[in-house]
This record gives structure tokens, sequence and C-alpha cells, in this order.
């Protein structure tokens, strides 16, 4: 009913999907949406479906209507009804060109963040509404190239960026000798059976952040925690493949997660800085295993280093000056509650905290998550300019006095460094970790 | 006019009130079973505290960000329900007509009240409407569906003021409005009306889901 779109998505070519279209039958196209459907929903599909009375109270959730003007295209019923609403309607008889804008909508124009079901009155998941979706153009073979290029590292490696199986172990080793000059007994154990914890993180920190595998060393060191990590495959926490919805390996890929633990008789895993990664193992992965827990206790790095603070094992030798300012990452606030835990973290790390608006559980998305950040170069102005709202969050923050912006996920502190440096916000973006590691009380360093 | 005042009263009442109660008490059935079918790890993630937590908050005016943010809509909307509902209920004619048909009766509106209960209904839905057509995000997913349902909503209130103050043709509207009446009882199982009776279901699961397991508020 409303006008064409004002910024015609024209323009974007993905070969992942594209490629994929082209490759498409309206026959091969209906029976996937009908097998889908018919196989692998049911009530939820069906009851959302038929309650939602179409009030638009959702709209107001989403960052990608916020930042285009309040386009409904953008307002999460308006995705809804592009997608899904459309397949059943038409009984899965849709173009090969609807299936394409499906897949851009789907994987590019909603970070499956969750706000939205916060401002329908009736708690409809859309966001289980595009996971549909999603698995409906996996099974097309239509999913962006970029992130099915890491869905397929997951499946060829078990970890998400082509990590080679001795260059785990090589990067572990590489940080703990360097980490040797700051702590000369300092240790990165490795298959540690029946440590407490298993620490396990997202492949791209021994990829290109290797320094924050020798920060989270110090801090366990200097924290005398029994820890180790596996030499083996398992090590990696991430799950592109959930956001592909191609569950199947997500399912490989948590179970390999749960059987390292199990293997090394760790009582607790402790995971790194990443929102997704929690997502998966916490919440999506358990249960496509069914597990409607995880069978371990699963404890984000927020909720690690707030235990470590307020136990006292690791002391603050000097707050940290420069004012900060926090993001709430949706899947450890929406989706694990942890956003007090944070702010505890944050005020006894710093001296000066300067609250965002909205925050906590209603905190905006950075728009890089649910896999919109993987999904690359081809969508990267999408969610530059889908987040306009953010970089005016960020900057009223800005304007109050902060300084640096903690976001304690990896794909929110990726899709900020996009938006703060687009907008030109002048914000320097940090872990937990990295103010942890600079504030925290170290034995005195080895002398030259 | 006594002929089909007598079969819009009489076999369609009954009709409209089996359909009511059958089609819903169906229409719930049928979910839950197609749950156990198919979903069944639902029912393990049900929590009565997180799901009654979760409604009402949703069932008190500004109680929750998405209401606060919208003033004005919150207050139509409470409005215009509490109405829909509470008028029909405790309308005196009606309950003098259960009255006479079985011999039930309870406690009812002053009739100078539903009058002002069933004007806000109508101008309720009227607000409904120049939403519907003018609010942009609103209008794009806006289908004839949801105009008729709109219409099945107001028929009764609009035929029932027009009875009440006798205009028009007291006897034809008066038959109109019991027809009305039937429509929308019979439809709201089988029409998106039927948020009614879904509604409490997917608010618990999403409250249930977010209390227990994400231990973060939906509201």
């Amino acid at each position: 009913m409303a006008g064409p779109l004002k910024k015609e998505k024209a323009g974007v070519v993905d070969e992942g999907i594209d490629v994929g279209i082209s490759r498409l039958s309206e026959a091969k196209i209906q029976s996937v949406i009908n097998g889908v459907i018919e196989s692998e929903t049911g009530a939820r599909l069906k009851t959302y479906v038929e309650t939602c009375i179409h009030c638009g109270l959702c709209s107001e959730a989403c960052h990608y209507y916020l930042s285009h003007d309040k386009d409904p295209h953008y307002s999460p019923v308006g995705k809804v009804k592009q997608t899904i609403w459309e397949m059943l309607r038409k009984k899965g008889r849709v173009s090969p060109e609807f299936i394409r804008r499906a897949a851009i909508i789907a994987h590019t124009e909603c970070n499956l963040c969750k706000r939205c079901t916060q401002y329908c009155p009736f708690g409809i998941d859309i966001t289980y509404l595009m996971s549909v979706v999603r698995r409906i153009i996996h099974k097309l073979g239509v999913t962006p190239l970029y992130i099915q290029d890491t869905a397929h590292s997951h499946s060829v490696t078990m970890n998400q960026m082509w990590v080679k199986g001795d260059e785990w172990p090589d990067t572990l080793q590489w940080q703990e000798e360097e980490a040797r000059v700051e702590i000369p007994d300092l240790r990165i154990p490795m298959e540690k059976e029946g440590a407490d914890i298993m620490y396990s993180v997202i492949a791209p920190e021994p990829k290109f952040q290797a320094q924050l595998i020798y920060q989270a060393a110090i801090i366990m060191q200097v924290a005398g925690v029994n820890w180790t990590m596996p030499a083996s495959v398992g090590w990696d926490n991430s799950d592109m493949a959930m956001f592909t919805g191609d569950n199947e390996i997500m399912g490989r890929l948590k179970r390999s997660h749960f059987e390292t633990a199990a293997r090394l008789k760790v009582k607790k895993i402790v995971m790194g800085e990443c929102g997704h990664a929690f997502r998966s193992v916490y919440d999506m992965g358990n249960r496509w295993l069914g597990w409607s827990m995880p069978p371990f206790t699963i404890v984000h790095a927020i909720e690690f280093y707030h235990d470590l603070i307020k136990e006292g094992r690791i002391k603050i030798a000097k707050k940290y000056r420069p004012p900060i300012t926090l993001h709430d990452p949706c899947n450890v606030v929406r989706g694990g509650g942890l956003h007090e835990k944070a702010r505890y973290v944050a005020h006894a790390l710093c001296e000066n905290v300067i609250e965002m608006h909205p925050n906590r559980e209603h905190n905006y998305c950075c728009c890089a998550g649910g896999g919109v950040i993987n999904t690359g170069p081809p969508f990267k102005m999408t969610r530059i300019e889908g987040n306009r709202v953010k970089a005016e969050q960020l900057f009223v923050a800005k304007t109050k006095g902060a300084e640096v912006l903690v976001a304690p996920c990896h794909n929110c502190h990726s899709g900020l460094h996009d938006i703060v440096h687009h907008y030109e916000i002048g914000l320097d973006i940090k872990f937990f970790g990295d103010i942890i590691y600079e504030v925290m009380e170290k034995p005195a360093q080895a002398g030259p | 006019m006594h002929t089909f005042y007598n079969v819009v009263s009489g076999p369609l009442a009954w009709i409209a009130f089996i359909l009511f109660f059958g089609g819903s008490i169906y229409r719930i059935v049928r979910m839950l079973m197609l749950v156990a079918e198919k979903e069944k790890f639902i029912f393990t993630y049900m929590s009565w505290r997180y799901s009654l937590r979760s409604i009402l908050h949703w069932i008190i005016p500004f109680a929750t960000v998405s209401w606060r943010r919208q003033p004005v809509l919150t207050v139509i909307t409470f409005a215009f329900h509490a109405c829909l509902i509470a008028t029909p209920l405790f309308l005196l004619s009606h309950v003098l007509l259960w009255d006479e048909a079985f011999a039930i009766s309870w406690w009812t509106l002053p009739d100078a009240v539903a009058d002002v209960m069933a004007i806000i209904v109508i101008l309720g839905a009227i607000y409904f409407l120049a939403r519907r057509l003018t609010q942009p995000d609103v209008k794009f997913i806006t289908s004839a569906s949801d105009f008729v349902i709109l219409a099945i909503v107001a028929a009764p209130f609009v035929t029932g003021f027009l009875a009440y103050h006798q205009w028009l043709s007291y006897p034809l509207v008066m038959c109109l409005h019991v027809l009305a009446g039937d429509i929308m009882l019979a439809a709201i199982p089988f029409t998106r009306l039927s948020h009614m009776l879904f509604s409490p279901f997917t608010r618990a699961y999403m409250g249930s889901e977010f209390g227990k397991v994400r231990h973060a508020r939906d509201w």
C-alpha cells in the first residue's frame, strides 16, 4: 500500500544471492517453502501470524525503521509482510525475484536482536519469523556469499575463520610466550583435564585479535583461575550457521563444543566477550541438541569478570580515567540479563560511566549482529545507514563527556567501529578485557 | 420484521454462541495439540510466574515501554477494549434478555454510562480506522481483512447506539444490531479477532522465555 523503497537495493550485488537465484525455479521455491513450513514449523508460526493484529507497535523498536525516517519497509512487521506472510499467503508460489528480496531483508535488514518482540503487546517473536525466512533462504541456496563462506568454514574446520588444526595451539603458545615477558611463570594450559574452567573464544581471536587471548591469559593467571583451553576442535564457540539457518551445522558445532568440555571434565565453560556465541551456546545450539538448558554452566565474560572483581580475585590498581559509555549487546542483555553485572564491572573499573539512552534491555542494536556484519562488504553500507539512530545515541553520550565506548561483544565492537568511523563520532571502542588488563594489579613486571 | 427479529435473536443467536464458545475451545485445543505434536519443548519453558508477570505488565496501561511511547494509542486502546467487553456484558437490556430467557441476571451498568461506553468503542474504531489509513507503517501492512474485522467489531455498537436512541427505523436497527452481535461473536474464533483467545498464550510464552531463560524484562 505504500510507495516503493526510497533507495532501491538493485545496486547491491552478492554472488551468493544472485548466483543462487539464477538457479531457482518456481517449483523448487514452492517445494522448499512448503517443506520448511510443513515439517519444521508448528503452533508458533501459525499462532503468531494469526494473532498479529497489524497494529505496527513493533515499528518504533527497530533501528532500521528509525534510521530510515520511518520507512515502513523497514518496520519489523513490514519485513514480515514482505517475506513470510507472502510466502504463506501464496502457499509458496513466489518468484525468484521475491526470494532475492526476502534474502536481503532477512539477512541484511534484520539483526534478530529481539527488540521488536519487546514492543509487541502480544509478544510475537518476530525474530523467530525472520529465522524461518533465513532457514528457507538457506534451503534454497541463496544465502549471502560471505556469511555462507563462514558457515562453510564451520562445516570444514569446526571454526569460523578457516583456522587450521596446527594454527590454533600454535597461536596459544605464541601468546603464552608473549605474555611470559610480563609474567614469567604464566601458562595457557592446554588440554588440562579436570580444570575448573574451559575458556572458549571465537575464531576471529586467534585469527586477528590474538592480543585478546593474551589479555585473558593474564587475567586468568593473576586471578589464580584453574583453567584450560582445548587443543582440538571444539575450542571455537562461534556459530554463523545459526544465523544462516543451517541448524544441522549449528548442532554439530555445539555438540563438539560441549563434548570437548565433557572430555576435559571441566565444571564450567567461560566464554570471551562475544554475544552471538553466547546465544548459540546458551540458547539456540543446546536446544537443537535437545538440551532445554545447556549441559554445562555457561559463563559469559561479563559475568566472569563480575565474579572475579566481586570476590576480590582481581584488584584494581587505579581506576580507568577516561569517561566511558556502555553498550548493552542484545544477546547477553535481552538474551542473558547481564546488564546489571555489566554496570557493576564498568563502575568497578572506571571512574566515570556515562549511560547512553535507551539502555539495558532497551538499548539500540549495533546493527552488526545476527550475522549482518558477516554478509560482508556488499552490505556494509546497509548496516551503517541502517543504524543512524545508534550514531545519534552515541553522539549524545559523547556530548555528555564519554570518550570511550565499551562494547562487550565482538560483533557489536566491529559494527560500532564502522558507525563511529562513518559518522565521525570520535569514540575509542574497547572490550572490558582491554580495560581490566590496563587497570588491574599485576605482579611486578620482570625487569629487562 | 418480526420474523427477521425472531431469526436473528433465536436460531442465529444460538448458532453464534455455539460458534463462539465451541470455536474458541476448538481453536485453543487445536493450538495446544499442535504444540504437543510439533513443538513440545514450548511446555518445558512455560512458567506461571513469568507468564503472569508478563501478562500483568501488558494489561496495565503505561506499564511497558511500548505503551509509554504511544500515550494516545494506549489510552484509546485500553478504553476501547474495556468498553468493548464490559458494555455488552453489563448492559441492562442484555441482562434483561438473559433474565427473560434463562432466569439469570447480574449487576448492570446505568444506561447513561453504557451509552458513553458505546460511544468510546465507536470513537476508538474510528481512531483505528484513521490510523490504518494515515500512519505509513500501519497502512503498509493493512489488508482488506483489517477493515472487515474493524467493521465487525464496530457494527454492534453503532447499531446498538442507534437503537438505544431510537434513531432511524427502530425495528430495523434492532434487528441489524442483533445480527451484528451474532456475526461478531461467531467471527471471534475464526478471524484475527482471535487475538482475544491467543494473546494470553503468546504473551505467556514470551514472558516465560524472557524470564526463565533470558533473565530479562519483556516490557
